[in-house]
């Protein structure tokens, strides 16, 4: 039986980007992936007849160039699409635009208030520079506070002479900004309700926290610190859906001889003599591997994968307690004909991104307190897309694609488990609310998939269906994500690895937390990395 | 205006303005008058005491007060009062969760040291997260007895309080000190979870991380709130609660007769209507009246906000100063009710001893939230939460021999209330007396009078701005060098010559104290501590 030196389980984004990386170093790699795809929740699916569905994720601005590079995606077929801006639909009919060009933007947020406009140049300057707090992290495996590692103590003293090189005004606002809630930071800006909703929505998106929560003004950064092209801040979509970032990086992965196996369930991961010795797939097979490697959850992991009596007890205590929480739910549709937005002037660019519904900041917290009494919101929060504005490859001609992100859907309703019933009115609920801007949308819609928590954790594997593999709150930050003492990478069970967004940076598909643990496992492997970017080293 | 104008005569003896007389400007003029410093209080109201300062419910019934209970008066300013408010351990008093049943949890010693009335199993739970919250809360003590660290300019004094927090976390073990960056920023729901299991408790912990802060138990940081109440400090025991001999009214008088024996130069009805500030350099005060008091040292011990918005002129300050300034949140959530009753309330299920102590009303973490929501959006609670004191047990004076009076802080009870609290606060006491009447039968046919105090009343009776009792939100975002702002973190602002010493500034609010203190220490070290 072949032995290989890595075995990765899961073929998500980031388990594909920490194989690119180990087989580019020489390594003998195997992905291991449970559907007949891979791609887990960066895929493009054909679930109607010539439509394809970005049907998990479905923009792309946060994966990270230096990876792109290192591994050739342009080269694999990766070509990523900037869209214009986007709308937020007022229910006075009204609408308020963003342009990624700055004037048209100052000047439609004069319309609504001439004081907010002058405020939004100082808002994007403060949060431009919080991002320079952040994106030097991300490249980098967060140092052990409590370790007397001279690797550990090197990077703390390093990063604290970096960020010392930053005024005593940029790091007491850095301490406020990473704490306050997003909707008291921009009260410190905007006095116009549907600016502040419309801005405070990557606060919140894949959340489950409302706007007024601490600790959402940092998630907006998880938002913001994207680029597309050396834009920062542009969002886009990749060119055949979110598939294409995925099958770009399996292209690359198996261009350096690189193996995937789909359809292979990994049910346990085997052990000798307290070590990782390789994987038992659902259908018994072995197959064995120097190296195991989870793209899962810390969750799924070690709650699912790994016998409990393995683990140090504390370990096993944190896993358990660490905060999953889904709170979105997703709306694929198949399009007969572009739907018309009458708020919107025509010819509108603004139909080409993204697009909401909620123009208050009570609004969409009221859309939180349902999902804290565990229920879908009344008045969901909805992040609307159309790709193939931009994209014709995602739909026969005239015909449409649209992503409906909905926030706030809970992993369990009022307790229970969901039922096709549930899951059908809370379609509804969205449908409603898009159909209330839009005259005549249910009659165009040829097609729709429509995914609870149930749906997204039964086929991405995403425990109780939260996106970013657990909750991005300060105590599953940094050296505390997944589980302090163990934020490098590393687990209790020796040669087991995590690189999935449960592991320092998080979620979003970024691919660091992918490249970070290809580097420790290099480190200890003692292989010098073939062609991986350094982390960003200046601020 | 000529110089034979006596209203514009010019008095110089003074070598330094408190500007109002609350408890932290009373205790900031003790320490400098003790130093030798000529200092003159400047207060607005009739009397001094701030929030400490009584008023009449009805004829023969008396209210000592905004606060109701002492849990954080600091060691070394009770030292400055000549009231012996240093009880005997005895004299701690307990706290009972009510429950609806009438069967309560009774914690009793410091913050629950003992707890009667649940499980043995829950005992013990209780007790493991006490046990971590207390030696969590111990590390976060030593930044509050002291001036908050200057970024970018730690002081040799600082890196010794980092570096002996550091050494306690680390000595205790490596999965203490994990565990005590994990939690900090985390909400109290969360941790309450990870190790209680009954709802009393649950809603007891959630209750109290919550009190007086905008945050529900579930938004994250709301466990800096319990932290703060557990490293109260009274007796030399953290996290206890008391009424000093003679009750809470007795509390505004020893802190006048403290600064009066220290030779503080008390005057009551002078409003400050400017500070006199040129070029950067703040040289005196004019009063309303449009007398000119100057002295080199000016302290402010009022909101921040009415501090350099009302009183300086911001030609004087920057515009980010200003801005940040403005930015302060500072909306009061807490009403107070002061019901004078012709008989003392039985309160179902709770022994006489027990009516002493506090009784709280959070049946659980669901509660606590759901009262919160609605605070939000500029609504009152429909089924608040709240803590109860009888004052009278303690301080017979407040009522006539028959009768008591009973003392409520209820939550939620938002300062911009839609609609306004004059149409409101009907209906906002109807349902604060019905949820009294269910866990007290017959308490609403004893009502002689009732009281209820708002945001809104507490800013006009007590020129606290936005009736907030925290001079701003003690949330992480405006703590230690942030708050109130970081340009005026430290007790200095941006004009040489005033300071700050409300409990705007570091380390916060509750009778404690410590802005006082730790400000005029500043100011007597010449800026070094």
């Amino acid at each position: 039986m072949k032995k290989y030196d890595v075995v990765m389980i899961g073929g998500g984004h980031n388990g594909l980007v920490a194989a690119c990386y180990l087989q580019r170093a020489g390594l003998d790699v195997l992905v291991l992936e449970k559907n007949d795809w891979v791609g887990g929740a960066a895929t493009s699916r054909e679930l109607t007849p010539g439509f394809l569905y970005s049907n998990c994720s479905y923009v792309c601005s946060l994966f990270r160039p230096e990876i792109m590079r290192d591994l050739e995606l342009p080269k694999h077929g990766l070509q990523v699409i900037a869209y214009e801006g986007g709308a937020v639909f007022t229910r006075d009919g009204d609408y308020i635009a963003s342009y990624r060009d700055h004037d048209s933007h100052r000047r439609e947020f004069a319309r609504y208030s001439k004081r907010d406009a002058e405020a939004y140049d100082r808002y994007a300057r403060d949060v431009t520079r919080q991002c320079r707090f952040i994106q030097p992290l991300l490249m980098r495996t967060a140092p052990d506070p409590f370790s007397f590692k001279p690797r550990d103590i090197s990077e703390l003293l390093y990063l604290g002479r970096k960020f010392g090189e930053f005024s005593a005004h940029d790091m007491a606002q850095t301490l406020r900004f990473w704490t306050m809630s997003i909707s008291d930071f921009l009260d410190e800006y905007f006095e116009t309700d549907v600016i502040k909703a419309y801005l405070a929505l990557s606060g919140i998106i894949g959340t489950a926290l409302g706007p007024m929560s601490p600790g959402t003004a940092y998630v907006l950064l998880h938002h913001y610190m994207g680029e597309v092209d050396g834009s920062v801040g542009a969002w886009g979509y990749a060119r055949g859906g979110m598939g294409a970032v995925t099958q770009a990086l399996a292209s690359s992965f198996r261009a350096s001889g690189g193996t995937i196996r789909t359809g292979a369930d990994v049910a346990r991961v085997m052990t000798r003599g307290g070590r990782a010795t390789g994987v038992i797939l659902a259908n018994g097979e072995e197959v064995r591997g120097n190296l195991v490697v989870s793209n899962a959850d810390v969750k799924r992991t070690f709650l699912k994968l790994v016998e409990e009596d393995a683990l140090p007890e504390t370990f096993i205590h944190r896993v358990k307690h660490f905060k999953m929480r889904g709170s979105s739910g997703k709306l694929n549709i198949a399009l007969d004909s572009l739907p018309e937005f009458p708020a919107l002037p025509k010819n509108s660019s603004c139909i080409r991104g993204d697009l909401h519904f909620t123009d208050s900041m009570e609004r969409m917290e009221r859309a939180y307190d349902d999902w804290k009494a565990g229920r879908y919101s009344a008045d969901p929060f909805i992040d609307m897309v159309i790709p193939t504005t931009l994209d014709p490859t995602m739909a026969p001609p005239g015909k449409h694609f649209m992503s409906c992100f909905v926030q706030y859907c809970p992993p369990q309703i009022e307790g229970r488990d969901w039922t096709d019933a549930d899951r059908d009115a809370f379609a509804d609920t969205v449908v409603s609310q898009i159909a209330d801007y839009s005259p005549g949308f249910r009659d165009r819609i040829l097609h729709m998939e429509v995914r609870t928590p149930r749906e997204i954790e039964a086929e991405v594997g995403l425990t109780e269906g939260n996106i970013f593999q657990g909750e991005l709150t300060f105590d599953q930050l940094l050296f505390n994500r997944p589980v302090p003492g163990y934020a490098q990478y590393r687990t209790p069970v020796p040669g087991l690895y995590l690189c999935g967004s449960s592991t320092h940076p998080g979620g979003g598909v970024m691919g660091a937390p992918g490249r970070n643990a290809a580097a420790e496992i290099l480190r200890d492997m003692k292989l010098k990395p073939a062609e991986m970017s350094p982390a960003h080293d200046v601020i | 205006m000529t110089s034979s104008d006596p209203a514009r005569n010019t008095a110089s003896a003074f070598d330094a303005i408190v500007i109002g007389g609350g408890h932290n400007g009373l205790t900031a003029a003790t320490l400098l008058a003790q130093n030798g410093r000529k200092v003159v209080v400047l207060e607005t109201a009739a009397a001094v005491g701030g929030a400490t300062r009584g008023y009449d419910i009805h004829p023969g019934y008396r209210s000592a007060g905004l606060a109701h209970i002492v849990n954080r008066l600091d060691p070394d300013v009770a030292k400055l009062l000549t009231l012996d408010v240093r009880t005997s351990p005895g004299a701690l008093l307990p706290t009972v969760a009510l429950s609806p049943d009438g069967k309560h949890a009774v914690l009793r010693g410091a913050y629950g040291e003992t707890i009667d009335g649940i499980s043995p199993d829950e005992a013990k739970a209780f007790a493991a997260m006490r046990k971590k919250l207390m030696f969590q809360a111990g590390i976060l003590k030593r930044f509050l007895k002291r001036r908050p660290p200057e970024i970018g300019k730690i002081r040799l004094n600082d890196l010794g309080a980092i570096a002996g927090a550091g050494l306690s976390l680390i000595t205790k073990g490596r999965e203490e000190g994990r565990d005590f960056l994990r939690m900090l920023l985390m909400n109290v729901a969360d941790v309450a979870d990870e190790y209680l299991s009954d709802d009393r408790l649950k809603g007891l912990v959630a209750f109290d991380a919550t009190l007086g802060i905008h945050l529900g138990p579930r938004s994250p940081t709301s466990l800096l709130g319990l932290y703060y109440r557990l490293t109260g400090e009274t007796n030399d025991k953290s996290a206890t609660q008391y009424v000093p001999r003679g009750g809470m009214g007795a509390l505004a008088p020893a802190f006048e007769k403290a600064a009066t024996a220290a030779g503080v130069t008390i005057r009551t009805g002078m409003s400050v209507a400017r500070i006199i500030a040129d070029r950067g350099t703040a040289t005196g005060v004019i009063l309303a009246s449009g007398v000119q008091v100057t002295a080199p040292i000016i302290v402010s011990a009022i909101h921040p906000q009415a501090t350099f918005l009302k009183l300086c002129d911001s030609g004087e300050l920057d515009t980010g100063f200003v801005r940040a300034v403005s930015n302060i949140r500072s909306k009061g959530n807490v009403a107070k009710l002061d019901l004078a009753l012709d008989r003392p309330p039985a309160f179902t299920g709770v022994s006489p001893a027990d009516h002493r102590g506090r009784l709280v009303i959070a049946r659980s973490i669901a509660h606590v939230e759901n009262a919160f929501n609605p605070a939000k959006y500029g609504e009152f609670s429909p089924d608040p939460v709240m803590e109860i004191t009888l004052p009278s047990l303690a301080d017979p004076a407040l009522a006539p021999s028959d009768g008591a009076t009973l003392s409520a802080l209820v939550e939620f009870a938002p300062y911009d209330l839609k609609g306004g609290w004059e149409s409101g606060k009907p209906a906002f006491q109807k349902i604060i007396i019905d949820t009294l009447e269910r866990y007290a039968p017959g308490l609403s046919s004893s009502i002689v009078a009732s009281h209820l105090l708002t945001p809104v009343d507490m800013e006009t009776q007590y020129s606290l701005p936005g009736g907030h009792w925290h001079h701003g939100e003690l949330q992480a975002d405006q703590l230690l060098v942030n708050r109130p702002v970081n340009a005026s973190a430290g007790y200095t602002t941006p004009l040489a010559g005033l300071y700050l010493a409300s409990a705007g500034s570091h380390p916060g609010g509750g009778i404690s104290g410590l802005p006082g203190l730790l400000a005029a220490r500043h100011i007597l070290s010449g800026g070094r501590a």
